[in-house]
């Protein structure tokens, strides 16, 4: 999680990730932060994210990111 | 049939009537025959195109379906045989197979687009490359039939079908009922690009006739009626007078143009998407809205997550995001980052796949130049706006107090609003030379602004009471389209609660639009803008 926070830290310094449940609905994160952000997960934890993955409900928040990055681990 | 017509209203009325007389599971089935009657009447020539997709789109999704109900069934079956590497290998060569129909229906119907789109574009820039050689030489320019609203029905279709390969909606069984997604009357003209997991639903369900549904849908297709006759089509006139004479008319016609067409196609555009949402509403059916108040955008990028939102979006899940994350971009982006740094490397491949995507974009609403232009400018602004934003960071921590200050938001918005309208006018003239010459005369011809409020403005057709009901008329959309901003809820809902108000306000809007509209005979109230695309 650390890590990943960190991932996100780098793009918008400003933001609390700990607490912040709306990043993609409340207009933090556009595509472009998103696209960023995908590759730099990609290459830190190993995975694949799929375009079909890019919904608002897997970005919206530190802990729905985390949880798909499990969820493909584990796949 | 077009939908500021007479006829439309019968044939309207009558769908509706019909719709609540039928029972409820087959109100369906009625607005399958209405849609297709429809799009007959529009033109007899245009059913078989659509079928095609209808049909092909049905055999790809179900083939698609199948595959993913055969691996399921398997991975369930041999649970306990199979480990994890071995699942993972079977649900990866099932799935490429399921990408090769998927990619099967895209290029049967894309191709056909493409074809029916773009082949005298393409045959008329060969035809120029050709002719710097020789002038004796030239293709034959083909005639091809463009159906209504073919660019709209393809890419909700195609949307559909990625949905189905990504398993985030449902392959339909029944070919009648995709028919019907894919040709919904409402829709055909000019969208909104709707998604099949939020309107499906909506469609097959049955619906009782209720006030609250009915009344707030007269009274936004009433007052989208008003947005395309009084103030779109009025300032046609005069935005027309202007594209016909570029050298007579320059300098300060120019500015007004600018502002003129952006009255003009906000009021086009989203008083055919209040048509539209108006009339799914009187059904009972919720359509997805098109726009949020797109010219309160204090920039660009946000501007375009306003304006024409389901297109955007659209462009945005199935295009950007998919060649943005696919394995050569990752490459693309490990190597640029070892060459040129994390800083710039990690944005080359998402800035490649955005100069695509509005590349796309701009192909995607006509095939000629301006609008590849129009969509390469409205990337430039996005990106340069990205790469100057330590620049607005540094700036707006020096000065904190300023983005809570209404006149900075004000300036914000106007700049954007301006800006939008000064790329927006490619759209006007349809030739890029000409359009750059033309607004490089705001620049240097002054002289014209003395003749254009001598009374030049009056000769473009339209008169002084004009020009007064179409200001008032943008001035009551501006004062409820900020209502409705600030307050939050829905004009129309709220004067349905009261059934003699709402008479009084579809009666009032019925009159201002007879008196003021600009329709009858000898005018041409035909064609949406977006009609064309």
């Amino acid at each position: 999680m650390d890590k990943l926070i960190e991932i996100l830290s780098d793009l918008h310094p400003d933001i609390d990730f700990e607490s912040e449940d709306g990043l993609v609905d409340n207009g933090i994160l556009d595509s472009l932060d998103i696209v960023t952000l995908i590759t730099e997960i990609n290459d830190k934890f190993d995975v694949s994210i799929p375009a079909e993955e890019i919904i608002p409900e897997n970005f919206n928040s530190v802990q729905a990111l985390f949880a798909l990055i499990e969820k493909l681990d584990e796949e | 049939m077009s939908f500021t017509s007479i006829g439309f209203i019968c044939f309207l009325a009558a769908t509706v009537v019909l719709y609540y007389v039928f029972p409820k599971k087959h109100q369906w089935k009625l607005l399958l025959a209405a849609s297709l009657a429809f799009y007959f009447i529009a033109g007899e020539w245009y059913l078989p195109y659509i079928l095609f997709t209808i049909i092909s789109s049905y055999i790809v999704a179900r083939l698609m379906r199948k595959n993913s109900e055969r691996e399921k069934l398997y991975i369930e079956q041999n649970r306990d045989s199979l480990d994890k590497d071995a699942r993972k290998a079977y649900k990866a060569a099932e799935k490429k197979k399921r990408f090769r129909i998927l990619i099967l229906g895209l290029v049967l119907n894309f191709g056909i687009l493409a074809v029916l789109k773009y082949t005298g574009f393409t045959v008329n820039n060969i035809n120029s490359i050709i002719g710097i050689f020789s002038d004796n030489v030239s293709l034959p320019l083909p005639k091809l039939l463009l159906p209504m609203g073919i660019s709209f029905y393809t890419f909700q279709t195609m949307g559909y079908l990625i949905d189905v390969y990504r398993e985030r909606t449902q392959a339909e069984t029944n070919p009648f009922r995709l028919a019907l997604f894919v040709s919904f009357f409402p829709q055909l003209v000019q969208g909104p690009i709707s998604r099949h997991g939020d309107l499906s639903e909506q469609l097959f369900c049955g619906h009782s006739a209720k006030w609250e549904n009915i009344a707030p849908g007269m009274i936004r297709v009433a007052w989208g009626f008003f947005k395309k006759l009084v103030i779109a089509d009025t300032v046609m006139i005069a935005i027309k007078s202007i594209m016909s004479s570029p050298e007579r008319y320059s300098g300060a016609y120019v500015v007004f143009l600018i502002l003129a067409y952006s009255a003009q196609i906000y009021a086009d555009f989203t008083g055919g998407i209040d048509i539209t949402i108006g009339i799914g509403e009187m059904l009972g059916i919720r359509i997805k809205e098109n726009f949020d108040h797109p010219f309160a955008s204090t920039s660009t990028k946000e501007y375009w997550r306003r304006w024409h939102i389901t297109m955007g979006t659209w462009f945005q899940d199935y295009i950007f995001y998919p060649l943005s994350i696919c394995k050569p971009m990752q490459k693309l982006s490990k190597w640029s980052r070892a060459k040129m740094g994390p800083a710039l490397g990690k944005r080359i491949p998402v800035y490649l796949a955005t100069i695509v995507t509005w590349f796309v974009t701009g192909l995607w609403h006509g095939a000629s130049w301006n609008f590849i232009v129009w969509g390469l400018l409205n990337c430039l602004v996005i990106l340069v706006s990205q790469e100057l934003q330590p620049l607005y960071t540094k700036f707006h921590n020096r000065f904190p107090k300023l983005n809570d200050s209404y006149a900075y938001t004000l300036f914000c918005r106007t700049r954007t609003f301006l800006l939008m309208g000064l790329i927006r006018v490619l759209d006007c003239y349809r030739d890029v030379p000409l359009t750059f010459k033309s607004v490089g005369t705001v620049f240097y011809d002054f002289s014209s602004w003395r003749e254009f409020f001598a009374g030049g403005v009056f000769d473009l057709g339209v008169g002084p009471r004009e020009y007064i009901v179409v200001a008032l008329a943008i001035v009551t959309v501006c004062i409820v389209s900020k209502f409705q901003r600030a307050e939050g809820i829905s004009l129309r809902h709220k004067i349905a609660e009261r059934p003699s108000l709402a008479f009084l306000c579809l009666s009032v809007l019925v009159v201002v639009i007879i008196i003021f509209g600009s329709y009858g005979i000898g005018f041409d109230a035909s064609g949406f803008i977006y009609n064309q695309f």
